[in-house]
């Protein structure tokens, strides 16, 4: 390997060079940041200044550069060399616009640049250049679980585009719970009719594609691998076991509709009492003709009860709404009206809701005649002919009972998605322990399981919430917490026909990325085309297992020494492993503990007697960063006693920078990143939620240290709090002035 | 389609598909979504027996002698707020009179419903010569109730007294009237200009 390089490059443009002293700067980098080469250009950016740093790669052998100009989130493509290490310092954004103007502030703002550069410097001395993922994968083809109108159209979209795919369909037969309708709501203009549901066509369209091998009658016996290399075996239910080797995977397994009999107040399981998927069964057999109970009877009234075990409160049944059941109902209404328009059909509702162009649709029911009562049904009874129904109509607030000879329940979609893991967890380490019930109950379990995959984090995909499959539902809705695995369709939310389609062709674009990075070595969502991938030193490990436990995708398992066993494929790099690690023996190679370390330590701390704070920020690069950037963007001015520096993710904060940090005299530290929780925007899920969780550990160690324990704060910053952040560092300053500066400075 | 006219079954639309045929801009009441908007946007609000949107349910809900015999329908003063604002666009002014007149053809009105007694009355003077008899219709307003009561509220409101044309009666505080018209005119002529 060739010897390593370093420059510097200051760039005195944008008004660097009028408000600071170049010329010091240069110097810091010379002198402190011991780079061997230093150069400022009034227009670093331009043509000429890239070319004087295309030149010294080229002529003197540079290979680590460290350019302090703009924010590293600007001028991305001039400043891009590949091959070279490259960290930037920012002085325009993190000083320049933000520090306030005055030669009164000259003296800090002249100390907050020459910070920056001598953080710039000290980053890329530690910077190695990502090669990518070593062990490159092969895999390109694609398995798709369930033969649906989901599955189908991921598969058919997958092929469309290149890719081989592998369809694996539990049934005898492609369709799923699609291939059941008479007919589906209008999903094209003018949206007034309910149009033929075209199942019969996609699935011999599947059937006939070269590119796509079907399994019917199969289901997965075991999934093991990561993206680009996952082992699957394929169990039929012949008895037989076919092994594949696929790149990513497509779970597209449905829903199952609620148990109407768990509905008897509504009439649940009586004879004259059908669910949606009941009444389409009577309408494929009417075939357009008048609609005839089970027991032959025309139907000449039907009643549809709308939210049918849906939306409830009382906690008895599904506490959501599945969004299609309201479009459906109409669309059901519609069969009986068609066929004969003096038969009465009511829709019960307490709020109707038609997503898409569904309003059209509505217009349409109510211009045929369909009654629309808002109400809501108490009891459902059986009598001599049929149904009887008590209601409270909720406009005119009165008590009635209608007689119907039908009552459809629109009851809500189950998702089908396997395993729940908070339960996996919880039987698992009851049956490590010995219980034999619990070793039943997990094997019980797993034969449940859809996907059935060998992780150490469980069988199937994590569940968000009613039981339906991962998704980060604020920001990248398609990326469930397994990399390479993507849920689409019902079983990842409720939805209708119209949006699984749309669901199942993003998540067949989603695929095809995961099979893509992973053959060259890159990271997927969110860091896409990341070279980096952690690199464990493993003779320096404890075996605690926190990395394998707070990754928050699943990508280490553990090997038979119970040493963690890094997935790379995996991996999304965020580093939350890095930070959990207490012995640090996790790293990438261009962000490791030394490359923020470093960062914090080349910073000049001030005597005490100067009056000058010092206080770090650990800035999330996703939203508090960019926030911060903003800040600068639209001028807001906060002290210049802040260091600023961006990192992954909060979950990638190891705890030895907080310490270092407050060791070598900094007076406070500002930890910021991403909302956490349920409704968490963190990219990485987890990570802003696993640095509270430290952060909340960490005032022991500040006790110890004689610090306040608000000498750290963890904060939480979206992308668009530009003013509110610049405000929280002020207060923040003021409120360290009033503790009082560190007693630790001088020790470090 | 013969309507048969007979008390409904509720929710059965019988009512809903006579108001279809014989109420003008009928057809349209089966396409109120019950948003609400009219009922929140009327001027008239709190004073409605029922509001439009109550109303267009109780025609679906087939509650015929209850809508028909209703005061509602006469109490819209034709602004329109809620013809503008119907997301829908149903044309609910002209359907409140269509329903009044139909009400009306069916003799179904209270008895003693103002509203419907001064359009009668207004309608009846102005079919008789093609031209409304302000006069006419003012006397005809103010004895409705024969010549006693018509006496007694003529002398009560006193605008009509005859003798009225000699003085006439003042307002209760006259003086305290013209300090406030000699004011204004004082800030006017300031104001323009005008003073002294």
């Amino acid at each position: 390997m060739a010897d390593n390089k370093f420059a510097a490059y200051i760039c005195a443009g944008c008004g660097i060079g009028e408000t600071l002293d170049v010329k010091s700067l240069e110097k810091i980098a010379q002198k402190e940041g011991k780079m061997a080469l230093v150069k400022s250009h009034p227009f670093l950016c331009s043509e000429e200044g890239v070319k004087t740093i295309q030149d010294d790669i080229a002529n003197e052998s540079v290979t680590h550069i460290c350019i302090a100009a703009c924010s590293r989130r600007a001028k991305t493509e001039a400043f891009s060399f590949p091959g070279i290490s490259t960290a930037r310092a920012n002085l325009r954004e993190g000083v320049l616009w933000v520090v306030a103007a005055g030669a009164e502030h000259d003296e800090v703002r002249q100390e907050m640049a020459e910070d920056y550069v001598r953080m710039g410097c000290a980053e890329v001395k530690k910077m190695i250049l990502p090669q990518g993922n070593p062990d490159k994968t092969q895999a390109k083809n694609i398995l798709v679980v369930g033969g649906g109108m989901a599955g189908m159209t991921s598969a058919i979209e997958a092929a469309e585009a290149g890719y081989d795919v592998v369809l694996v369909e539990k049934s005898g037969a492609l369709g799923g719970f699609a291939k059941q309708l008479w007919k589906r709501v209008p999903f094209s203009a003018p949206y007034s009719e309910a149009q033929p549901t075209g199942v019969e066509e996609l699935a011999a369209r599947v059937t006939a594609h070269p590119r796509i091998k079907l399994h019917l009658n199969s289901t997965l016996a075991e999934t093991a691998g990561a993206p680009g290399r996952f082992m699957i075996k394929i169990a039929q239910e012949s008895g037989g076991v076919s092994d594949i080797t696929v790149g990513a995977i497509v779970q597209a397994t449905g829903f199952t509709p609620y148990d109407v009999n768990k509905l008897p107040e509504l009439g649940g399981g009586q004879p004259n009492v059908v669910d949606q998927a009941g009444l389409e069964t009577l309408a494929r057999t009417a075939n357009g003709a008048a609609i005839q109970r089970a027991d032959g009877k025309v139907v000449n009234s039907v009643i549809f009860l709308q939210c049918a075990g849906q939306r409830d409160d009382s906690g008895t049944h599904l506490s959501y709404c599945s969004g299609h059941c309201c479009a459906t109902s109409i669309k059901q209404a519609m069969y009986f009206k068609d066929a004969n328009p003096d038969v009465d059909t009511m829709i019960l509702y307490q709020d109707l809701r038609v997503p898409g162009m569904g309003e059209d649709f509505y217009r349409s029911a109510q211009d045929k005649g369909v009654t629309f009562t808002k109400g809501k049904a108490t009891k459902v009874a059986g009598n001599g002919h049929g149904c009887s129904v008590e209601f409270k109509d909720l406009i005119l607030d009165e008590l009635t009972t209608l007689n119907a000879d039908l009552v459809v329940l629109a009851t809500g979609q189950v998702s089908n998605a396997g395993v729940d893991l908070d339960k996996w967890t919880e039987v698992s380490t009851a049956a490590e322990s010995g219980d034999a019930s619990a070793k039943e109950e997990q094997q019980r379990l797993r034969t449940t399981s859809v996907l059935k995959m060998n992780y150490r984090q469980g069988p199937d995909l994590p569940q968000l919430k009613h039981g339906f499959a991962d998704s980060h539902f604020i920001c990248f809705p398609y990326e469930t917490r397994r990399t390479g695995i993507y849920a689409a369709g019902p079983t990842r939310r409720p939805m209708d026909l119209d949006q699984a389609i749309t669901d199942a062709t993003g998540a067949a674009l989603k695929a095809i990325q995961a099979v893509e990075n992973a053959a060259a070595g890159r990271a997927s969502l969110p860091r896409v085309g990341d070279l980096s991938y952690p690199i464990v030193r493993l003779e320096g490990c404890t075996q605690c297992k926190r990395c394998t436990v707070e990754c928050p995708f699943g990508a280490i398992d553990e090997d038979e020494r119970r040493f963690p066993q890094f997935n790379e494929q995996r991996c999304r790099r965020c580093g939350t492993c890095m930070g959990a690690c207490p012995v640090r023996v996790i790293s990438f190679e261009n962000y490791s503990c030394d490359t923020v370390g470093m960062q914090i330590k080349a910073v000049n701390i001030p005597d005490e007697d100067e009056d000058k704070p010092r206080i770090l920020i650990l800035a999330c690069e996703n939203d508090a960063y960019p926030a911060l950037d903003m800040a600068g963007l639209q001028r807001q001015v906060y002290s210049a006693y802040v260091r600023a520096v961006p990192i992954r993710c909060l979950g990638s904060v190891n705890t030895i920078w907080i310490t270092d940090a407050l060791n070598s005299g900094y007076d406070g530290v500002m930890m910021m990143g991403c909302k956490r929780g349920d409704d968490y925007q963190c990219h990485f899920v987890k990570g802003s939620e696993m640095a509270y969780y430290r952060m909340s550990k960490i005032g022991d160690t500040l006790t110890q240290m004689g610090l306040e324990p608000e000498r750290v704060q963890t904060l939480e910053i979206a992308i668009t709090d530009s003013v509110r952040v610049a405000g929280l560092i002020n207060d923040y300053v003021k409120q360290i002035k009033e503790i009082g500066l560190s007693p630790m400075k001088g020790f470090g | 389609m013969a309507t048969n006219l007979q008390t409904p079954a509720p929710y059965h639309n019988n009512f809903l598909r006579e108001v279809e045929e014989r109420v003008e801009e009928g057809e349209w009441v089966k396409m109120c979504m019950q948003c609400g908007v009219c009922a929140g946007s009327c001027p008239f609000g709190p004073h409605w027996e029922h509001s439009p949107q109550k109303i267009f349910m109780m025609i679906r809900a087939g509650k015929r002698e209850e809508v028909l015999t209703s005061d509602a329908m006469w109490m819209c003063t034709s602004c329109y707020n809620c013809v503008v604002r119907c997301p829908r666009q149903l044309p609910i002014t002209h359907i409140m009179h269509g329903l009044a007149s139909y009400a009306h053809r069916l003799g179904l009105v209270p008895k003693g419903q103002p509203t419907h007694e001064f359009a009668t009355m207004f309608w009846n003077n102005l079919a008789k010569k093609g031209r409304v008899n302000e006069l006419k219709l003012t006397l005809a307003l103010y004895f409705k109730d024969g010549l006693v009561a018509g006496i007694k509220t003529v002398v009560l409101a006193k605008r009509l007294n005859p003798m009225e044309i000699f003085g006439g009666h003042a307002i209760k505080d006259l003086k305290g009237f013209q300090a406030i018209i000699a004011k204004a005119r004082e800030i006017e002529d300031k104001k323009q200009g005008l003073t002294g």
